[in-house]
């Protein structure tokens, strides 16, 4: 991995293909604004990236303690990437708690920068250390960097008046300044955007500015470092790109969507992590048109999104999986009024309150069964940060075609990740019809002519959209079954059954308006196929990748559309002797497979709040080939 | 929407084709009545309304309006219809509910309704029991009311529509009852020209599993003595005349019912609908511990505060001056971008 090349300067400069960095602290240090701001300076470098922010749902755990760590992770490359990294090659810890937290992930050999100034007996109590690891030698195994970055700090900012215990808020700067000069990234964009963040704050723009200055510094004189090291930008598509993550991204295909159907969006919403940027996002672009509602419970949220749609907007609510326990009532009454709206699940971990800054894909039977009655609705999963901008586009495609509740499955992971997208061309973009009704639609038996609300159309078996506003076209829908075609409250078993098939049918119809399922398979005769949903994607298509470079075969199918399924799904399940469906819950998928199509899909299960890892799906893959290719 | 003169109607445009449905002899006709019969006055159009419930006997209204119509889920009509009013100000949005669905299950969502000032006009009809369900005690009805779910007496004390809604920072407050069509007209009237959020408590005999319940105040005989209207700017008296009594305001700042006769005519209060401070209102709906004492109708208050969705819309117009409309293509490049040639 590292060749080394000579430089002009003291030090060597190597070249690396790739360096995954963690950096880690307490809650209140500042370390995902660290880690954004070095994934930044090398997105605009050309380098691939992907980052995984990893935080606890306390805003400010005890300091010093294990609860309190927040870490961000980010793997940048001169290559194609898919994931954050497995394991890290460089540590930032911060203080002890940061380093005792995070030890595991880091394989012999790979670089720990400390800040050795908050090793002290008291932080060491806190984190747990009866010894300090600095000194016990129980990290002889690595390369340890001591670096005393809080007095470093405070010794350069006194120079410019700020006190210690100011300046000491300041050395997660030092740190991003001292991995910059090791990972040589630009300083220029850091110190730009210091300078527009504290514009409004002098003086700590100041210390900020001293702080990142000094870490740089010190890499190139402390003669602490044997060299630094290069990652060359990677080869991309031609195009622009910006970083992005899955919440802004699935905000801006919100936005997108609703220009692409000519509706205005409005947003009703209930704060939960880690939804709530998308309601920050959507919030502050209201020169788009956009109405925001900030609703008293999450309840509220879809109903407003629902009111706001029987008023011809586009309804949208996001929420994460404890809001849409709350919600399922009004869904299911959003099926029964056959209304578009689009329900955002950016899944947590559960049940209940569980672990709301982690990522886990445990609604998916919620999303699909979660609703008394029979209530089917469409359901669509984004595979990466930058595809929330296209599924959410797809999303409201669906919903207003099919006048339906769509629900989007995004994850902790996908919304706070981060990586370069290439801008799409939104000319290309087609339109999206909302196709409002604008006449009557049946002629009563006295011969005068009426509208009913639910004659459907004959193709997508959607109802009329028939906002307010029409006259003539006065009418009423409601919760209670509806007579087929005129709309009004019927109670006959033989009209219900009748609805009940035609609401699945609609549902079940959109197979024939979406992709057919394609096969990653290389050579096209692998034995085993791995399924994969949502943020999996990434892992799996990692995983496979890895083991075909060690000469075993593997193919791999992505499923975008959950409900329904892509309708070549069963003949491509059937081409392969095994399925291995790996999942971050206990199976849901695997589970519908087996129910769907009788195949024994095996499930790949993994519940510890964060992605798989690429050496877990190739560990699973060569289990199940024998260990052989 | 058109831009015509609007179309004179009557009260039969205004009534659906559906049969309606409730108990003979319920107070909920008279109610229907009087909307049927109050909307051709208004000066509306029928394609710009809408009638939005949520569950429960008052909540299949909608069916009955030849209108734009929503029959919900139980207690959430006020958010459904914060969604609908603001982003569509051109419509006038009607929430019929009753004391379950606004009072029980819903409860959050009304006082937010009222508080934030949507433009929607709640009705709530207010007959202290679940009829629906066939007759459980309800979040009005008095302490110790035997129902099927307490055949030892309810415990629960009852809740003040009036009160709950003055709490909530509501800007309209009403109520009225079913055996007055005038007066309810009236009242909807008010609450229809109000530019905000309007709270009318509606009482209304449900005679199969409460009936009676309003009797002692509503019935006729015994109404002139029992009811206490509200009118703006005129000191508060009621009673036959020669025995009239009236609401004076006691040292300490209570309200207390006195004879007109011996107290004279300037120990009255008089009312204030627009007073800013609403703690005469709630005063004035705490006289009467229930319906066996004499009893305010009418307008509590009736003040201006900005309307939510107007709000709302503003914050647009004023984003959209600013930044001009909205540019996808500059959205997406709101961070930083790179070109790979």
């Amino acid at each position: 991995m590292r060749s080394g090349v000579a430089s002009g300067t003291q030090q060597q400069t190597a070249q690396l293909d790739q360096v995954i960095v963690r950096f880690a602290g307490d809650s209140g240090d500042g370390m995902q604004l660290t880690g954004d701001r070095f994934t930044t300076s090398s997105a605009l470098m050309g380098n691939d990236m992907s980052t995984f922010p990893d935080f606890p749902a306390e805003i400010r755990a005890p300091a010093g303690t294990l609860n309190g760590v927040s870490a961000f992770q980010v793997h940048i490359s001169d290559h194609d990437i898919l994931t954050p990294g497995d394991s890290p090659n460089v540590l930032v810890a911060m203080n002890p708690a940061a380093l005792k937290a995070n030890i595991d992930l880091m394989d012999k050999g790979t670089i720990i920068l400390v800040n050795s100034d908050a090793f002290e007996e008291r932080n060491l109590a806190k984190a747990g250390y009866a010894e300090n690891p600095l000194t016990d030698g129980s990290l002889s195994a690595y390369t340890v960097y001591e670096v005393p970055m809080t007095s470093i700090t405070q010794e350069v900012c006194k120079e410019a008046g700020v006190k210690p215990r100011d300046a000491e808020r300041s050395k997660n700067f030092f740190a991003l300044g001292l991995v910059s000069w090791l990972y040589t990234r630009p300083t220029e964009p850091t110190l730009e955007w210091i300078t527009e963040r504290f514009g409004s704050k002098p003086q700590v723009a100041e210390a900020n500015t001293r702080a990142f200055r000094a870490g740089f510094d010190f890499g190139e004189t402390a003669e602490l470092f044997e060299s630094n090291y290069e990652v060359r930008p990677a080869t991309f598509e031609p195009g622009e790109y910006v970083q992005v993550t899955g919440n802004s991204a699935l905000a801006w295909g919100l936005i997108t969507a609703a220009r692409l159907a000519g509706l205005p969006l409005f947003l009703g919403s209930y704060p939960i992590t880690p939804a709530s940027d998308i309601l920050h996002e959507l919030s502050r672009r209201k020169e788009f048109g956009i109405r925001t509602f900030q609703a008293e419970d999450e309840i509220a949220g879809v109903g407003a999104a629902l009111g706001a749609a029987f008023g011809g907007a586009l309804g949208v609510t996001t929420t994460s999986g404890p809001g849409l326990d709350l919600k399922s009532e009004t869904i299911g009454l959003a099926i029964n009024l056959e209304l578009p709206l689009v329900i955002v699940d950016v899944q947590r971990g559960g049940p209940s309150t569980g672990l709301p800054t982690k990522t886990e894909q445990a609604d998916l039977l919620h999303a699909m069964y979660g609703r008394h009655g029979e209530a089917p609705l469409p359901i669509l999963a984004p595979q990466n940060p930058s595809d929330c901008f296209a599924i959410a586009i797809e999303a409201v495609r669906l919903a207003v075609k099919y006048r339906t509740p769509v629900i989007l499955l995004s994850d902790g992971y996908l919304a706070n990740g981060a990586e370069p997208w290439r801008l799409p061309d939104l000319d290309a973009l087609p339109a999206i019809e909302p196709d409002f009704a604008s006449a009557p639609n049946h002629v009563d038996d006295d011969g005068t002519e009426s509208f009913w609300p639910y004659i459907r159309d004959a193709e997508t078996l959607a109802r009329p959209w028939a906002p307010p506003g029409l006259s003539g076209l006065e009418h009423r829908i409601g919760g209670l079954e509806k007579a087929d075609g005129s709309g009004n409250v019927s109670y006959e078993g033989v009209n219900h059954e009748r609805m009940v098939h035609l609401r699945q049918d609609k549902i079940a119809g959109i197979a024939a308006d979406i992709p057919l399922l394609e096969v990653n398979d290389e050579t096209g005769d692998a034995q085993l196929l791995l399924v994969s949903w949502g943020s999996t994607y990434a892992a799996v298509a990692a995983g496979v990748k890895r083991v075909r470079a060690r000469g075993m075969k593997a193919a791999h199918a992505h499923l975008r559309y959950l409900n329904p399924l892509p309708s070549n799904l069963g003949e491509v399940l059937g081409r392969y002797s095994q399925v291995l469906v790996p999942e971050i819950n206990l199976g849901q998928l695997s589970r519908i497979i087996r129910a769907e199509f009788l195949v024994d899909a095996q499930s790949l299960s993994k519940m510890q709040g964060v992605p798989f890892r690429v050496m877990e799906i190739e560990a699973a893959i060569t289990a199940l080939l024998g260990g052989k290719p | 929407m058109t831009t015509t003169a609007i179309p004179v109607t009557t009260r039969k445009d205004w009534s659906s084709d559906q049969e309606v449905r409730w108990c003979p002899g319920c107070g909920d006709y008279s109610i229907l009545a009087a909307v049927q019969m109050l909307m051709p006055q208004l000066g509306v159009r029928r394609e710009n309304t809408v009638f939005l419930s949520g569950i429960g006997c008052a909540a299949r209204f909608p069916y009955y309006m030849n209108t734009y119509g929503m029959h919900s889920i139980h207690g959430r009509a006020p958010a459904i219809a914060t969604g609908l009013a603001t982003s569509r100000p051109d419509l006038d949005v009607w929430v019929i509910s009753g004391d379950g669905d606004s009072l029980s299950i819903g409860g959050n969502h009304l006082i937010h309704a009222l508080r934030r000032n949507v433009r929607v006009n709640i009705l709530m009809f207010n007959n202290q029991i679940y009829g629906l369900t066939k007759g459980q005690y309800s979040p009005t009805s008095e302490v110790a009311k035997v129902t099927k779910s307490t055949p030892f007496g309810s415990l629960d004390t009852p809740f003040n529509p009036v009160s709950l809604a003055l709490g909530a920072e509501a800007t309209f407050v009403a109520r009225t009852h079913d055996m007055d069509r005038a007066h309810m007209q009236e009242t909807f009237r008010r609450a229809h020209e109000h530019n905000g959020a309007a709270f009318v408590e509606v009482l209304q005999n449900c005679n199969v599993f409460n009936d009676g319940a309003f009797e002692k105040i509503t019935g006729k005989d015994v109404r002139s003595n029992m009811l206490i209207p509200l009118v703006h700017g005129q000191p508060i008296v009621f009673g036959v005349e020669g025995e009239e009594r009236g609401v004076a305001q006691r040292p300490d700042g209570g309200l207390e019912i006195v004879p007109v006769g011996e107290a004279g005519p300037a120990a009255l209060l008089v009312h204030d609908e627009k007073r800013d401070d609403p703690g005469l209102a709630f005063a004035l709906s705490r006289l009467a511990r229930g319906p066996y004492e004499p009893t305010p109708i009418g307008v509590f208050r009736a003040v201006e505060r900005p309307e939510y969705g107007a709000q709302m819309s503003q914050q647009i117009v004023e984003s959209q001056e600013k930044r001009g409309l909205g540019d996808i293509e500059a959205l997406l490049r709101s961070g930083s971008s790179w070109t790979v040639e």
